[in-house]
C-alpha cells in the first residue's frame, strides 16, 4: 500500500506515493534527493536529522513522511538564500563551530529553533537548548560561540 | 617597482576553514549520500549470540522476499574472500591469529559477528528480508572480561589460542627488581580502563561497484586510510591494486574506528562482485555499536616504587588487554608499542617492566580509539603519581616536579628505548598551574571543606608519541606497511597550485592547514592552493590519518615538496635573470639577484614560464611540480599539563566539572584556531571516559549499551568551557617543527578529571572507583567509607 503525500521541501512541492512506514528523513534523502540531512543514530538521540517542519525544529527520524503531508520543510540546503549563508551558517564558519561536519546540518537547524524561541540565549541556555544534538568532534564549545555570534548578528540586524 | 614587505605569514594564522561552506550547506557528500545508476542495497544479519556454533542457516524465505536479489552466507564467500588480515604482527609475542572471516563460518564469536547478507532493490526490503533468515545456533559459553578470559577453564574462542592469549608482549628497562628491593615507598592499584565505543557521528558505509567486463572495483568507503583499504581489499579479494580504486569522500569523524579493514565493507564488495551491480551498505548506529571497533578495555595491575621524598624509582605492571573476538587490523600494536613504550611518560623513571597479555573475548573487536594506548599509559602513570603523593605526604604537583625530565631541545633517551625529540614539561606544568591559580584553589578547597563542600583538583602531565613514524621502526615492530607519507605539489600555468596528498583527513581541517603550509613556503595566496585527498586514483600513496600523524608526516612531505619546487624555480630564475644561481635570493614568493630586489620574477612568473617551456635552461624538464616521499627520522612527542577542577555533591555523588585548563605543546601551530578545536574535542572525549562512557556487556556477552540511548557520550549541557593554552617547543627533526595535536586532549584529560574526583573525596578516604565516575558509583564509594568508619 502506498499513500499519496505532498510535501513542500525548500519551497518546492513534491507529490509522491510513499510507503506508510517511510520516515521523513528517508523521504528527504532518498525521495527528494536532499542528502544534507544526516542519519547518525536509530534512537532519536543524535539530532543529525533535524529539519524545520513548518518552521519548527523536528528530528526527521521521529516523523513519518505521511505525517508531514501538507507540511513545509526546510532542510540545511534551504537555509541559505540567494547564495548568501544564513547568519547561523556564517557564525559556525567564523567560530570554527564544526569539524567533520556530520552533525552540523542538524546542529544548525536546532540552533535555529533555539534562536527562534529564545532570542539572545545565554551560554547555559545554548548548552541546554542543544543537548538533543550530539557532536563528537568539537566538544560543543565553538558551537556555543557560534550560536552566540549568530544571536548577536541577528540582534544587530533588528 | 619596489619589493614590498612580505605579507604576514599565513602559517600560524587562524584563518577560517575552506572545508566549511560545503559542510554548512549540505552539499558535502559522505559515502551514504552517494547514488549510482542501478545501485542496490545490502543489509547484514548479525549474530545475536556472543558465542555459538552455527548449525544451519535457512535463507530460502529471505531469498523469495519482495525486491531481494540475493542472500549470501559464509559458503558463498568461500572462494571470493580470504580472511580479514591482521596487519600489525608484533614480533616476539607468540602471536596467535584466530581466523577472521568476513562472514562467520561454523562459529560466531561476538554479538554482531556477520552471518549473512541480503541484497535488495531498496534498503527497507533488504532489512525486511533479514527477519526471514532462520539461523539455528548452538549456544556456547561466553567470556567478556579480559582477565577472566585468560584464566584456566575460561571458554575458548580460537583453536590456535587454547588459553585465549592472542599475544604476550613484554617491555623492560633498568633494574626493576633492585628498584622494588630498595623502595622506601611502594604503591599499588588495579586500574580498569573500561571499554569505550568511539561513536564517530557518521556510521560506517561502503558503496562497491565492481565492473565484471573490466575486472575493476571502485569502493567508496568511510575510512581514515583509503590506500590501506585498497591494499588490504586487494589482498582479501585478489583484485589487483591497479584495478582497485578506493575513495574516501567526506568522512564524518573516525577517532580510530575507521582505520580497520572491516568485514562489512568486504561483504559489500563481494555482493557487487557476484551481482555485477553497485551495492551500498550503511550501518545503523546500533549496528555500529556492535560491529564497528571499540577501544581501551584494559585491566591493569600496577605498582610503583619510590623514595620517601617522592622520587619514582620503578614501575611494574601487568596488563590484560581485551582484543574482542578477532584481532582487528592494527589491534596488537596498540596495548604494546603505543602503550608500553610510553610507560615512563614525562618522568625520569630508571626502571620499568610491563607484561601485556592480548586476550580474546566474546566481544566486538578492539582497535585504536583516540589516543590508542597512550591514554591507558598516561592514566596509569598519573594515577600512580597521585598515589605516591598520598603515600609521601607531598603535594601531587611537587611529586611531578621532582620526577619530570628537565627541558631538552634535541633528544632525550628514556628507559623503554625511545628517544623523545624535545620537551619542556616543567614549562607546561608551570603555565597550567599559574593560569588555574593552583595555590589559590588549594586554599579555596580547604575553606570549602570546612563548609561541607567537596572541591577536587586534578593534575595530569603527559608526553605522547605520534607522527608515526620511521618506516624502519614500523617494520621492526611488525607493522605490515610503511609509515611515510607522500605529496605532489603542482603549479598550473596560471600560478595556482594543486596539492595531492596520500593522507586522508576527516574533519581535522588539513585542506586548510596544508594550504597554509604551501602558501607560506611558496609565497602564493592561500586561496590559490587547493588540497586534494581521499581518492587512491588521483593521490599518491599514503598510510592514512591516525596517530596524530597527518600534519606531522604528511605536512613534512608537503614542506619538502615545496622546497624542491623552490630549488627548481631558483634555477629557472637564474636563467631568466641571467645570473649565477648562487646569486639568486628568494623572499616572499619573489626571486631576484642579490642586491637588486627591484628586478625579480615571481613564483607565478616562473610557474608560467616553466609550463610553457619556451625558454628553459639546457636540460631542464618543463613544468613546475614536485613529488616527495617523507619518511620521518623519529616520532614526534607532543606534551602538556592539564588541570581539572570538580565539585562533588556528597549526598548524590554527582560530579560537577567546574573548570578545565589544558596546556598543550604541539610545536609551532599552523592554525591556532584549529589546534584549539582539536584540544576541545579531545579533552571532552577524555572527560567522557572519566565520567560517563562505558561499553557494558552482560556475562552472556550481550552488549547492554547497544544504542545511543544507552551509551552516554557527552552532551553540550554537561560541560564547562575548556580553557586552552599552549607552549611552543619545536621538534628538532621536523622540517616545520610541528608535532601533532589530534589526540593530546584525550590522552591527558581522563586522568586529570579522575584525579580531581579522587582529590575531592580525600576526606572520605576513598582509594579507587571504577570509571566511569557516575553519581551512583561515587555515592556508593562515599557510603562504603562512611559505613566502614
Amino acid at each position: 500500500m502506498k499513500l499519496p503525500v505532498t510535501i513542500t521541501v525548500n519551497g518546492r512541492a513534491l507529490a509522491r506515493d510513499v510507503e506508510p512506514r517511510l520516515l521523513l528523513v528517508h523521504f528527504l534523502r532518498d525521495v527528494a534527493g536532499l542528502t544534507g540531512t544526516k542519519i547518525g543514530c536509530d534512537t532519536s538521540q543524535c539530532g543529525a536529522c533535524t529539519v524545520l517542519v513548518d518552521g519548527i525544529a523536528v528530528k526527521s527520524c521521529t516523523c513519518l513522511a505521511a505525517q508531514a503531508d501538507g507540511s513545509d520543510i526546510t532542510t540545511i540546503e534551504g537555509l541559505a538564500t540567494d547564495g548568501q549563508l544564513h547568519a547561523l551558517q556564517d557564525a559556525f564558519w567564523n567560530t570554527h563551530g564544526l569539524q567533520c561536519g556530520f552533525c552540523t546540518p542538524g546542529m544548525v537547524l536546532a540552533a535555529h529553533e533555539l534562536l527562534r524561541t529564545t532570542g539572545t540565549p545565554t551560554p547555559e541556555q545554548i548548552r541546554h537548548g542543544l543537548e538533543g544534538n550530539m557532536c563528537r568532534c568539537t566538544g560543543y564549545q565553538n558551537i556555543v560561540r557560534a550560536v552566540q555570534h549568530a544571536a548577536a548578528a541577528a540582534g544587530g540586524a533588528r | 617597482m619596489t619589493v614590498t614587505a612580505a605579507p604576514s605569514r599565513v602559517f600560524g594564522s587562524g584563518i577560517r576553514r575552506r572545508e566549511d561552506p560545503r559542510l554548512l550547506t549540505g552539499t558535502a557528500r559522505y559515502t551514504d549520500d552517494m547514488v549510482l545508476p542501478g545501485m542496490v542495497h545490502a543489509a547484514i544479519l548479525r549474530s545475536t549470540h556472543a558465542h555459538a556454533r552455527i548449525r544451519r542457516i535457512d535463507t530460502s524465505r529471505a531469498a523469495a522476499a519482495p525486491g531481494v536479489l540475493a542472500v549470501f552466507t559464509a559458503a558463498d564467500a568461500e572462494n571470493v574472500l580470504k580472511p580479514v588480515p591482521c596487519l600489525w604482527l608484533v614480533p616476539d609475542t607468540n602471536l596467535k591469529i584466530g581466523t577472521y572471516r568476513a562472514l562467520a563460518k561454523d562459529v560466531v564469536r561476538y554479538v554482531g559477528d556477520a552471518v549473512a547478507v541480503v541484497v535488495a532493490e531498496s534498503p527497507y526490503q533488504a532489512h525486511d528480508a533479514l527477519d526471514l533468515i532462520a539461523v539455528d545456533y548452538e549456544r556456547l559459553p561466553a567470556v567478556v572480561d579480559p582477565k577472566k578470559a585468560a584464566e584456566p577453564g575460561a571458554p575458548q574462542l580460537h583453536d590456535v589460542a587454547p588459553d585465549n592469549i592472542a599475544f604476550h608482549w613484554t617491555v623492560a628497562g633498568g633494574d626493576i627488581d633492585a628498584a622494588f628491593a630498595s623502595a622506601e615507598v611502594v604503591v599499588r592499584d588495579r586500574i580498569v580502563q573500561q571499554r569505550l565505543i568511539p561513536t564517530a557521528m557518521e556510521p560506517r558505509s561502503a558503496l562497491a561497484h565492481f565492473v565484471p567486463a573490466t575486472g575493476e572495483l571502485t569502493l567508496w568507503n568511510t575510512t581514515q586510510n583509503p590506500h590501506i583499504v585498497r591494499f588490504a581489499t586487494s589482498v582479501v579479494t585478489g583484485i589487483p591494486e591497479d584495478r582497485l580504486r578506493v575513495i574516501a569522500p567526506e568522512v564524518g569523524g573516525g577517532f580510530g574506528s575507521k582505520i580497520a579493514q572491516y568485514p562489512g565493507d568486504l561483504i559489500t564488495v563481494m555482493c557487487s562482485m557476484k551481482l555485477g551491480r553497485p551495492v551500498k551498505w550503511t550501518e545503523s548506529r546500533s549496528e555500529n555499536y556492535q560491529a564497528t571497533t571499540h577501544g581501551r578495555d584494559h585491566v591493569q595491575d600496577v605498582e610503583v616504587a619510590a623514595t620517601r621524598d617522592g622520587r619514582v624509582t620503578g614501575l611494574r605492571c601487568t596488563v590484560w588487554a581485551g582484543m574482542g573476538g578477532y584481532l582487528s587490523t592494527a589491534a596488537p600494536g596498540i596495548p604494546t608499542i603505543l602503550h608500553g613504550l610510553m610507560l615512563s611518560g614525562p618522568y625520569r623513571i630508571p626502571a620499568v617492566k610491563e607484561d601485556v597479555f592480548g586476550v580474546y573475548t566474546n566481544t566486538t573487536p578492539v582497535e585504536a580509539y583516540r589516543g590508542a594506548g597512550r591514554p591507558e599509559a598516561t592514566f596509569m602513570l598519573e594515577r600512580m603519581m597521585d598515589k605516591v603523593a598520598q603515600a609521601t605526604g607531598l603535594d601531587p604537583v611537587e611529586v611531578r616536579r621532582r620526577n619530570l625530565i628537565p627541558p631538552f631541545e634535541n633528544g632525550h633517551d628514556v628507559v623503554t628505548g625511545l628517544k623523545y625529540d624535545s620537551g619542556n614539561y616543567e614549562g607546561a606544568l608551570a603555565k597550567a598551574l599559574t593560569h588555574v591559580d593552583y595555590d589559590g584553589l588549594r586554599a579555596e578547597q580547604q575553606e570549602a571543606r570546612k563548609r561541607g563542600r567537596y572541591i577536587g583538583i586534578g593534575v595530569a602531565t603527559y608526553v605522547e608519541i605520534c607522527g608515526l613514524g620511521p618506516s624502519q621502526v614500523a617494520g621492526a615492530v611488525g607493522f605490515q606497511g610503511g609509515l611515510w607519507e607522500s605529496a605532489i605539489v603542482r603549479f598550473h600555468p596560471s600560478g595556482k597550485v594543486n596539492v595531492f596528498i596520500g593522507a586522508s583527513p576527516h574533519g581535522q581541517g588539513e585542506e586548510t592547514t596544508f594550504a597554509q603550509i604551501v602558501a607560506d613556503e611558496l609565497g602564493v595566496g592561500v586561496n590559490d592552493v587547493k588540497v586534494i585527498h581521499g581518492d587512491t586514483e588521483n593521490t599518491p600513496m599514503g598510510w592514512g590519518t591516525y596517530g596524530s600523524r597527518t600534519t606531522a608526516v604528511g605536512g613534512a612531505a608537503l614542506a619538502v615538496a615545496t622546497r624542491k619546487i623552490k630549488e627548481k624555480a631558483k634555477l629557472l630564475a637564474s636563467h631568466l635573470l641571467e645570473a649565477a644561481v648562487e646569486d639568486i635570493d628568494y623572499a616572499g614568493g619573489r626571486f631576484f639577484v642579490r642586491g637588486v630586489p627591484d628586478t625579480y620574477k615571481t613564483i607565478q612568473d616562473i610557474a608560467l614560464l616553466a609550463n610553457v617551456a619556451w625558454n628553459l635552461p639546457q636540460g631542464m624538464e618543463p613544468g613546475l611540480e614536485a613529488t616527495s616521499f617523507y619518511d620521518p627520522p623519529n616520532f614526534t612527542y607532543p606534551f602538556g599539563a592539564h588541570v581539572a577542577v570538580v565539585e562533588i555533591d556528597a549526598e548524590t555523588g554527582h560530579v560537577q566539572l567546574t573548570r578545565y585548563v589544558a596546556v598543550d605543546d604541539c610545536g609551532p601551530q599552523i592554525n591556532p584556531v584549529i589546534v584549539e578545536g582539536q584540544v576541545h574535542g579531545g579533552v571532552v572525549q577524555g572527560i567522557g571516559q572519566a565520567l560517563w562512557e562505558q561499553a557494558v556487556y552482560d556475562d552472556n556477552g550481550q552488549l547492554l549499551t547497544g544504542s545511543l540511548a544507552d551509551y552516554a557520550i557527552p552532551r553540550a549541557d554537561v560541560l564547562p568551557d575548556i580553557e586552552v593554552l599552549s607552549t611552543v617547543t619545536p621538534s628538532p627533526h621536523h622540517p616545520l617543527g610541528v608535532k601533532g595535536i589530534g589526540e593530546a586532549g584525550t590522552i591527558a584529560s581522563t586522568c586529570a578529571v579522575y584525579n580531581a574526583v579522587m582529590d575531592a573525596l580525600t576526606p572520605f578516604r576513598v582509594q579507587s572507583i571504577q570509571m566511569p565516575l557516575t553519581p551512583e558509583r561515587v555515592w556508593r564509594a562515599i557510603q562504603d567509607q562512611r559505613k566502614g568508619a
